[in-house]
């Protein structure tokens, strides 16, 4: 278990390109051309891990970013085009020790045999600090990409047929973790004893058939790659609504989570909590995580300025799903700690310019939460679920 | 005039799960710990070879339908590994094998173009392809591919990637941050494919990467596969390290480019190769022969009769006479998961052969495992070695060797430090890397050259 103090907040930051505003790429310092290479994303972690943030979150899609939350776009003015997240997060996991790297996959059209194994590896490559975020998508011009099923177009969120189709896709990404992890189980620890004796590699009764029939496939198992170090690398999810948090509570270890204020927190936890207790996984941890939106500077008018001066180039004001804070990285951390007490147990934070607002995390707000006595003064574990204060679990094939 | 030395193209395949690979040996380390990955890539980037080679398993071998335990089981995810050795790594190739029936080929599109950017151009993708049902039970897709359609979703799922590859033309981004302009094209990524496999459209996200496409490679033996090859690959992994079989395939199939409108040149014919090392001849073969008992234990001699046999051989004694049973010729195979099984399409013939060949020479089965199956490529002194390899390639049977070593993850360390500086010695191996990409290294055109420059 970590030795983290039970009043520390735990931070993570949500990589997606140059930032999360969509015309953040025009920013001084937020090297657009640069994009594509590995040194961009190795600078942007190894920056996060200069600030002893726990891990960083790496956005992906099997389609073109869009303005448009369902459809795709023709736009010129953004940035378009995005490298494959789980292969960054491998990339940069030999140049840095202590952060944790949290690619994002999309359920919908990936194989979890694949999946499985590739998160298991990264957390070989990074010797225990490899995460997931599972997302779904139910975008048609992305389900085109696949061409193996077709998703009709969602008209309206509220409509039942909507909501339909997104509890299908959410159930199906339950099951579809639920499989990842369980090949992850697949290898009991000590599987492999190159016993020179009998001339076996492994003891076979140690590696299990995972035997899994779901509604929407079947998966046999065991895995081709050994139980990964973490045992099962944390899994995480964002969810707005009542039926997203149902995959948090049932699969995840880590639910990123978009409260605008303290009451709104507080209700959202206990609505996942009340799910946690239904899926009978009451007593297991859960973090819940604020997300929100950052731009950082050293006074709120500068911080105010600099959204209007992008909100401007993008032609319009920058809306989004999270809360947007403008302000200094003090107001920030008085932010932080006032929705902490609804109940979260951290924060993933998005930087509105990467270039710009990381630094400002890693540089400002981190020494102003350590001041206050909430956050760490160096890394404590050598493992993600270290960081987090998960216990590595056991394995439930394994005989007791 | 004499004619010009030929230069050796050198790769390296880390060890993988046939038994060919020595786990028991002292020396012998993990083959999924990361470190194991490192020493391997950078003693092969030292010793300026080509790539790196890993295969690939999308299930656990069985046999007698339980899991095979007495080889190496388990590897890491091959995109994964890759994308972390290069970090490591600043010159070496980067060779995957990726399954084209358990995939898709948006995504694998996507992964490769991906590793390519992350590589700086290193990425090459050795197409294989499976169709049994056994795999797909792993799978979404399950396992339904009939056989004979593998090489058409082969082929068509790489001519698919290669249209996903393709559908950024490399000018696309402009980002100029004070016009406001990311994108010059706004359809750029924009395709369509309605074939017999796959039917997709859309726009494909990654833009086009250093070698705009990554290197191919092919693997099969069959007619197909060696059409496959002279169609659409940049290089062959064939099996034959022997100079006459190696002399046939070579002139086979690069004999087979000029009906795809390709030059010779265009198609690297690159063997798996063994080797073993000793100070003097005589001690390389002594190794040898410790090392092949070391491969096949007891136990594992059975095991590979049982290939052939098809039948439980498991009350025979692996110091004793072969069985005087036959083989039992049936669909149901009692090995599966092992592509090894498909060379011996004969099994009676077979058999008969490895009965008169033990009776001859007094083999126990034990002996005859050791002596027909998996024999070294090379063994010798080092002086040996590297004129052997010189002479190969010199005798056109093929354009340079992918080398197993036995050992992971040092057993590339003695090629590396003796055989190579011989071969730079002699002028037919690279002191130095010419250029960045992979493609540079293999005398391989970037894909672009070809495409009509505007104005």
């Amino acid at each position: 278990m970590s030795s983290t103090s039970p009043s520390h907040l735990h931070l993570a930051v949500a990589l997606d390109g140059t930032g999360w505003h969509p015309a953040s790429w025009r920013e001084p310092g937020a090297r657009p051309r640069d994009l594509f290479t590995a040194g961009y994303w190795a600078d942007l972690v190894a920056e996060a891990e200069r600030g002893l943030i726990d891990f960083v979150t790496l956005e992906d899609g099997l389609g073109p970013q869009s303005s448009h939350v369902l459809d795709p776009d023709e736009r010129t003015d953004q940035v378009r085009g995005r490298l494959d997240a789980v292969l960054i997060a491998s990339r940069v996991a030999p140049l840095t020790r202590h952060i944790g790297l949290v690619p994002t996959v999309v359920a919908t059209h990936t194989e979890p045999f694949h999946i499985s194994k590739a998160i298991a590896t990264l957390d070989y490559v990074s010797t225990g600090r490899a995460g997931l975020r599972v997302q779904i998508s139910a975008r048609p011009h992305e389900a085109a990409h696949f061409g193996r099923r077709t998703l009709d177009r969602i008209e309206a969120y509220d409509s039942p047929a909507a909501q339909d189709l997104i509890t299908e896709l959410l159930d199906e990404a339950a099951d579809y973790v639920d499989v990842v992890r369980r090949l992850w189980d697949s290898w009991e620890d000590d599987a492999e004893i190159r016993d020179a004796a009998t001339g076996r590699f492994i003891d076979r009764d140690k590696l299990h058939y995972i035997d899994f029939e779901g509604r929407h496939f079947s998966v046999k198992g065991p895995s081709i790659t050994p139980r990964p170090p973490q045992g099962q690398p944390p899994v995480t999810a964002l969810a707005h609504q009542t039926v997203p948090y149902r995959l948090i509570a049932r699969q995840a270890d880590i639910g990123y989570v978009t409260p605008h204020d303290v009451d709104q927190a507080r209700a959202i936890v206990a609505e996942i909590r009340a799910e946690q207790h239904t899926a009978g996984r009451a007593g297991e941890p859960l973090h819940v995580f604020g997300d929100l939106v950052v731009f950082l500077d050293d006074s709120r008018a500068e911080a105010e300025a600099r959204r209007e001066r992008l909100d401007t180039l993008a032609g319009e004001p920058y809306t989004g799903d999270a809360r947007i804070f403008t302000g200094t990285a003090a107001e920030l951390a008085d932010v932080l700690e006032e929705l902490a007490g609804g109940g979260l147990t951290g924060f993933r934070l998005r930087p509105a310019v990467a270039g710009h607002d990381l630094p400002r995390i890693s540089r400002d707000l981190v020494p102003e939460l350590q001041r206050r006595g909430r956050f760490r003064d160096a890394y404590e574990a050598g493992t993600l679920r270290g960081l987090l204060g998960l216990a590595r679990p056991a394995n439930r094939y394994a005989a007791a | 005039m004499s004619k010009p030395l030929k230069q050796i193209h050198l790769a390296a395949h880390f060890p993988g799960v046939n038994n060919t690979t020595v786990w028991s040996d002292p020396a012998a380390g993990s083959h999924i710990e990361f470190d194991s990955f490192v020493h391997f890539a950078q003693t092969a980037e030292r010793a300026k070879f080509d790539f790196l080679f890993l295969a690939e398993g999308l299930r656990l071998r069985e046999q007698g339908g339980k899991i095979y335990d007495l080889d190496v089981v388990g590897r890491p995810d091959t995109f994964t590994v890759l994308a972390a050795l290069a970090a490591v790594t600043d010159r070496l190739g980067l060779t995957g094998t990726i399954n084209s029936t358990f995939n898709e080929p948006y995504e694998v599109a996507r992964q490769f173009a991906s590793l390519d950017h992350l590589s700086g151009g290193r990425s090459a993708w050795n197409v294989v392809t499976s169709w049994d049902a056994f795999t797909g039970e792993n799978f979404r897709r399950g396992g339904f591919l009939p056989q004979q359609e593998r090489y058409s979703r082969a082929k068509e799922f790489l001519a698919t990637a290669n249209e996903l590859f393709d559908s950024w033309r490399g000018d696309e981004i402009l980002a100029d941050q004070a016009a406001g302009i990311f994108l010059k094209d706004a359809k750029a990524g924009a395709f369509v494919h309605r074939g017999q496999h796959f039917d997709i459209h859309g726009r494909f996200n990654v833009p086009r990467s250093p070698q705009g496409r990554p290197v191919v490679f092919q693997a099969g033996d069959s007619d197909e596969g060696r059409e496959f090859a002279a169609s659409s690959a940049d290089a062959i992994f064939s099996r034959y390290a022997t100079l006459k079989e190696g002399q046939d395939f070579y002139t086979d199939v690069k004999s087979r480019l000029a009906r795809y409108g390709r030059r010779p040149e265009q198609l690297l014919i690159l063997p798996a190769a063994t080797f073993v090392l000793g100070d003097t001849d005589q001690e390389a073969a002594e190794l040898a022969r410790e090392v092949r008992r070391q491969q096949v234990s007891g136990a594992t001699a059975i095991k590979h009769l049982e290939f052939v046999w098809n039948r439980d051989l498991s009350g025979y004694d692996p110091e004793g006479p072969l069985p005087d049973i036959d083989p039992l010729v049936s669909e149901e195979h009692i090995s599966r998961g092992r592509a090894q099984v498909r060379m011996y399409r004969d099994p009676i013939a077979i058999a008969r052969e490895w009965r008169q060949l033990a009776e001859a020479n007094k083999w126990s089965i034990r002996d005859l495992v050791i002596n027909t199956g998996n024999r070294q490529s090379f063994v010798g002194s080092p002086a040996t070695v590297a004129r052997t390899i010189d002479d190969f390639v010199q005798a056109d049977a093929s354009d340079g060797f992918i080398l197993v070593p036995h050992i992971t993850p040092g057993g590339l360390d003695s090629f590396a430090d003796e055989v190579v500086p011989l071969l730079q010695e002699q002028g037919v191996f690279r002191t130095e890397y010419e250029g960045t990409t992979l493609r540079d290294h293999l005398g391989l055109a970037h894909p672009d050259a070809g495409w009509a420059t505007p104005g």
